[in-house]
């Protein structure tokens, strides 16, 4: 066990939480009721995942020594925790970290907007993922590999339903095709950020727990290319990229979407229902 | 001294919360049932998805079913790896599903799909091959919106995981 282990479980974890929590947004206020209850349906896969992974994260968190967990994170409700000796729990870790504490990618913090913009949040990181598990399931870590393994076959959902929603937007109306495109524009600069490697992405590489992130880049790119083609949209010729989710540098919007989130834990510590 | 089957007699009246007509045991979710010397059991389950709302209730459903015989000391074990499959699910369980009105899982799982194909299911109530799905996600997360267009009726799909 290390730090960078632990860093590297709250990666998977925060981007599962947070993108669940953004899609579960969309409950109530789908298009249609089966769009609703898919998007419903997803948002659960990705909480699920979250909680697997918070929970082993918090099994390698108390397992550390005080002086090497406290602090860790700058959050004064977990380090108060920690220091009266308080054993962690997933939900300390979802509910009491801050927005730089979070290490998830810029990209599964952006707000929702339309379904277009939904939808191309959605296939970039479902995409990703599908490699990510994929390369993952082979983890020498078991726990790593076994959540892996689990959702991968949930992940194989999500692919389809995003990558439909892409062709059918992208081929459908003038209208649909313009805001699609639009879309995949203004969030293509969030995409880099999954294939640039984080000293625990680095460190869990060589370690043979983590996966290679430029032989993800690849099959990612191939996989995107072809569905993009089949939407008759372009890819955005601007590779300028914005990054800095995994060292905890987030956008203003992970901050609202924190407040509501944590809400709750923070305004009644401790309260369960 | 207990005995294995006393325990899975007892977890055979266990039935899945979101689908009643199934038992935990027809959905092929226990995966071990240990027993050891002083009579303490350890019980091996696995999620159907990551994000089950049910399994918290299952485990509670587990430790009532076996308090009602006599069993106080039951420890509930989630285990991810392998991952469940609905390969896993009896031959009686799909029958009782289907005369549910749910359409059972029908191709093994490690067929896998091109990626916009469908799969085909017949209709529970009329048999008619002639159906289409009008969604991939369902009330729970196991189970696929389908209409049959013979008999107009729409109906649930269990689907292959």
């Amino acid at each position: 066990m290390s730090i960078q282990q632990l860093f590297y479980t709250l990666q998977l974890a925060d981007n599962a939480l947070i993108n669940g929590h953004r899609l579960s947004e969309w409950c109530g206020h789908g298009p249609v009721l089966e769009q609703d209850i898919a998007l419903s349906n997803i948002s659960l896969d990705h909480l699920g995942q979250a909680r697997s992974l918070y929970q082993y994260a918090a099994a390698q968190m108390n397992a550390l020594p005080m002086d090497a967990k406290l602090n860790l994170f700058a959050s004064v409700a977990l380090n108060d925790k920690i220091s009266k000796g308080e054993t962690i729990e997933e939900d300390d870790l979802a509910f009491l970290r801050d927005s730089w504490d979070f290490k998830n990618l810029l990209l599964v913090e952006q707000p929702n907007e339309d379904w277009a913009y939904t939808i191309v949040r959605s296939f970039l990181f479902d995409v990703f993922n599908l490699y990510l598990f994929n390369s993952l399931k082979n983890s020498k870590e078991e726990q790593i590999a076994a959540i892996a393994e689990k959702s991968l076959k949930e992940v194989t959902y999500h692919i389809r339903w995003s990558s439909e929603w892409m062709i059918r937007l992208g081929d459908g109306t003038e209208e649909s095709h313009r805001r699609l495109q639009q879309a995949f524009n203004d969030r293509w600069m969030f995409s880099g950020e999954m294939f640039e490697a984080s000293n625990a992405d680095k460190e869990m590489l060589q370690e043979g727990i983590g996966v290679d992130l430029t032989l993800i880049k690849n099959q990612w790119q191939q996989h995107i290319s072809k569905v993009v083609e089949e939407a008759t949209i372009m890819l955005p010729t601007n590779n300028w990229m914005q990054t800095g989710g995994k060292q905890g540098k987030h956008t203003e919007q992970l901050g609202y979407l924190l407040t509501e989130l944590q809400f709750m834990q923070r305004a009644y510590p401790n309260m369960e229902w | 001294m207990l005995q294995q089957s006393e325990i899975y007699k007892c977890l055979a009246t266990v039935a899945d919360p979101e689908v009643p007509v199934l038992s935990i045991l027809d959905l092929g979710i226990v995966r071990e049932v240990i027993i050891n010397e002083q009579d303490e059991v350890t019980i091996i389950i696995t999620p159907t998805y990551s994000g089950c709302p049910a399994m918290d209730i299952i485990a509670m459903q587990i430790r009532f079913a076996l308090l009602a015989i006599g069993v106080l000391k039951v420890s509930i074990q989630h285990q991810l790896s392998p991952a469940w499959t609905t390969d896993w699910m009896s031959d009686e369980g799909k029958e009782k599903l289907r005369a549910y009105g749910i359409a059972p899982p029908h191709r093994k799982s490690t067929d896998t799909l091109a990626l916009f194909e469908e799969e085909i299911t017949s209709c529970p109530k009329c048999g008619s091959p002639n159906t289409e799905m009008t969604s991939q996600f369902g009330a729970t997360s196991c189970k696929a919106l389908y209409r049959c267009c013979s008999c107009q009726e729409p109906f649930e799909y269990f689907k292959c995981h």
